[in-house]
């Protein structure tokens, strides 16, 4: 690894070298390395880029890295990852995509992450996004999840995308069972021209499952974000979306949240709110003694903490 | 230390709110009184710099600050608690504290500050400033961040108001402590008696004007009176 990837490395999972334990490192379009451990086994896909990821039932406190980076200029590549977390298990996994293009042609990951959680498995799914590099290509990062939930199933997920990401469509789709859950908390900052758009759908099928979605995003200059997400409650279930944007300078945000219950015990609520940062939050810290600027940045870091 | 001279205060729909005012603040407790729209929380906004004013000027230990903006006031040393404390989204009740006192409050000190004004840190220093705080701790923490600072002139905008649990006499006890570190000014916007009763100098705003300016022992008794003959609001039986 070179300079540039071990700062890519560092920025999406605080990390300088190829991580401990079991995991996966993509750079540059080709597998850099990877390793299993002895309840997580990582194999190569044959017919496809990507891996096949399978944990052991039982699995616990266990972590796995599949950070992927890319320094090579107009690379465009589709990723596919799955999964399988057996019944029991409590693991964490880092993923995250890191671009560095310094060069004129657009460099693109997509990566297809498909999750399917056993009875009773509890995942937490850690994402960061970023980009820099100082051509003019763009950095474009188009990733979709799809997960399945069986019977008493957890699945947190917690996505960032602070910087440099270009251009984004996000798309990430659950399906739940029975007395199984979903927390979702999405963090966005767009800024120069970017655009993001994330679109979440969550089908809360099985008895007493339930969704929370919940979304902060910051608009800077020109850029555009779409946020959409729907919950569809076919049982009896809990679903809870809510989009929270902060716009600033020339930015537009559209959020469009759907519910649709289609069983009389779903118990569903939306909500949705953008507006700039409020004139008594940046008085407040300029009482403080911070300047305008400087209270911004403030109020900015904390709403995408 | 502050000085109003021939302060007016008209609104952008140009009403006037403070017409010509005279005032010397140099004194330990300073109660600002008055009835509702009187304008006493505009006359806390023109000393934070918040709002300017449309006549006259405003000076600061001697310097003219008239037209300096809220930044440059806080940092020359003036401090300003809100009537409504404001709600954040993920900043921490350390975070302001830290803000407040300028660099990176320790535990400890966040915990002095805390427990000053009867919060355990415990409970408080990760919490975030948000919704989840109701409106007396909300005003607690306010006067923490006050505390925090430590400025020569502090000025309170109701200081006392959704702390009804918490008793006054520990919320005077945070002036006189305050006081006793800062050596400056401590200007409290109150209709209590109680806080009145601590101040060095009462001064009665009624209808955009000083009505009375004094002592406690001078301006107090005719406040008393006012609640049965109402002299100040005119409204009086």
């Amino acid at each position: 690894m070179d300079s540039i990837q071990k700062n890519l490395l560092e920025q999406i999972a605080g990390i300088h070298e190829v991580p401990q334990g079991a995991y996966s490192l993509r750079i540059n379009g080709s597998l850099y390395g990877k390793n299993s451990s002895e309840n997580i086994d990582i194999v190569k896909k044959e017919d496809k880029p990507g891996i096949d990821i399978y944990i052991k039932d039982g699995t616990k406190n266990e972590s796995l890295h599949i950070p992927v980076l890319l320094s090579q200029t107009g690379l465009k590549e589709i990723v596919y990852n799955d999964f399988h977390i057996g019944r029991d298990c409590d693991v964490t996994i880092v993923a995250g995509c890191g671009i560095h293009n310094g060069g004129s042609e657009a460099s693109e990951h997509s990566g297809i992450h498909s999750f399917y959680l056993g009875e009773n498995a509890k995942v937490k799914y850690i994402e960061k996004h970023y980009g820099e590099g100082d051509g003019n290509g763009q950095n474009i990062m188009n990733p979709t999840t799809y997960a399945e939930l069986a019977e008493g199933a957890y699945l947190e997920m917690e996505t960032a995308q602070i910087k440099g990401v270009d251009s984004t469509d996000r798309v990430t789709k659950a399906v739940l069972g029975k007395n199984s859950k979903i927390v979702v908390s999405e963090k966005i900052m767009t800024h120069g021209k970017q655009f993001a758009k994330t679109e979440f759908e969550v089908e809360l099928n099985g008895e007493n499952s339930g969704a929370h979605v919940v979304s902060r995003s910051v608009a800077r200059d020109d850029s555009e974000q779409t946020f959409v997400s729907r919950i569809l409650g076919n049982n009896k279930c809990t679903g809870h979306t809510e989009c929270d944007a902060i716009i600033m300078d020339n930015a537009k945000v559209s959020a469009i949240p759907e519910i649709l219950a289609s069983d009389p015990d779903a118990a569903l609520i939306h909500e949705a709110a953008i507006g700039k940062i409020a004139g008594e939050q940046l008085i407040k810290l300029m009482t403080l003694g911070l300047t305008e600027k400087e209270a911004e940045e403030e109020i900015v870091n904390g709403f995408l903490r | 230390m502050l000085e109003f001279r021939n302060v007016s205060y008209s609104a952008p729909n140009g009403r006037e709110i403070l017409k010509n005012i005279n005032l010397t603040i140099n004194e330990r407790f300073v109660a600002i009184t008055g009835p509702n729209g009187s304008g006493k929380s505009t006359m806390a906004k023109l000393i934070a710099g918040i709002i300017l004013p449309t006549a006259g000027e405003i000076y600061f230990d001697g310097k003219n600050i008239t037209e300096e903006g809220i930044t440059e006031r806080a940092r020359a040393g003036i401090s300003f608690a809100f009537q409504q404390p404001v709600r954040f989204k993920g900043i921490t009740v350390k975070d302001l504290l830290s803000l407040a006192a300028g660099k990176n409050a320790s535990v400890s000190e966040a915990c002095r500050y805390l427990s000053e004004v009867g919060l355990c840190a415990k409970d408080y220093i990760n919490r975030q400033v948000d919704g989840s705080l109701s409106g007396g701790e909300l005003k607690r923490i306010e006067i923490a961040m006050i505390n925090a600072r430590g400025t020569k002139l502090s000025v309170f905008d109701e200081p006392e108001a959704g702390i009804d649990l918490w008793s006054f006499n520990n919320l005077i006890k945070v002036f006189e402590n305050m006081y006793r570190r800062t050596q400056g000014s401590i200007v409290i916007i109150s209709h209590q008696e109680r806080i009145l009763n601590i101040a060095d100098k009462i001064v009665v705003l009624s209808d955009g004007g000083i009505a009375e300016y004094g002592s406690k022992d001078e301006v107090l008794p005719k406040l008393l009176d006012v609640q049965a003959g109402c002299r100040f609001t005119k409204e009086g039986v």
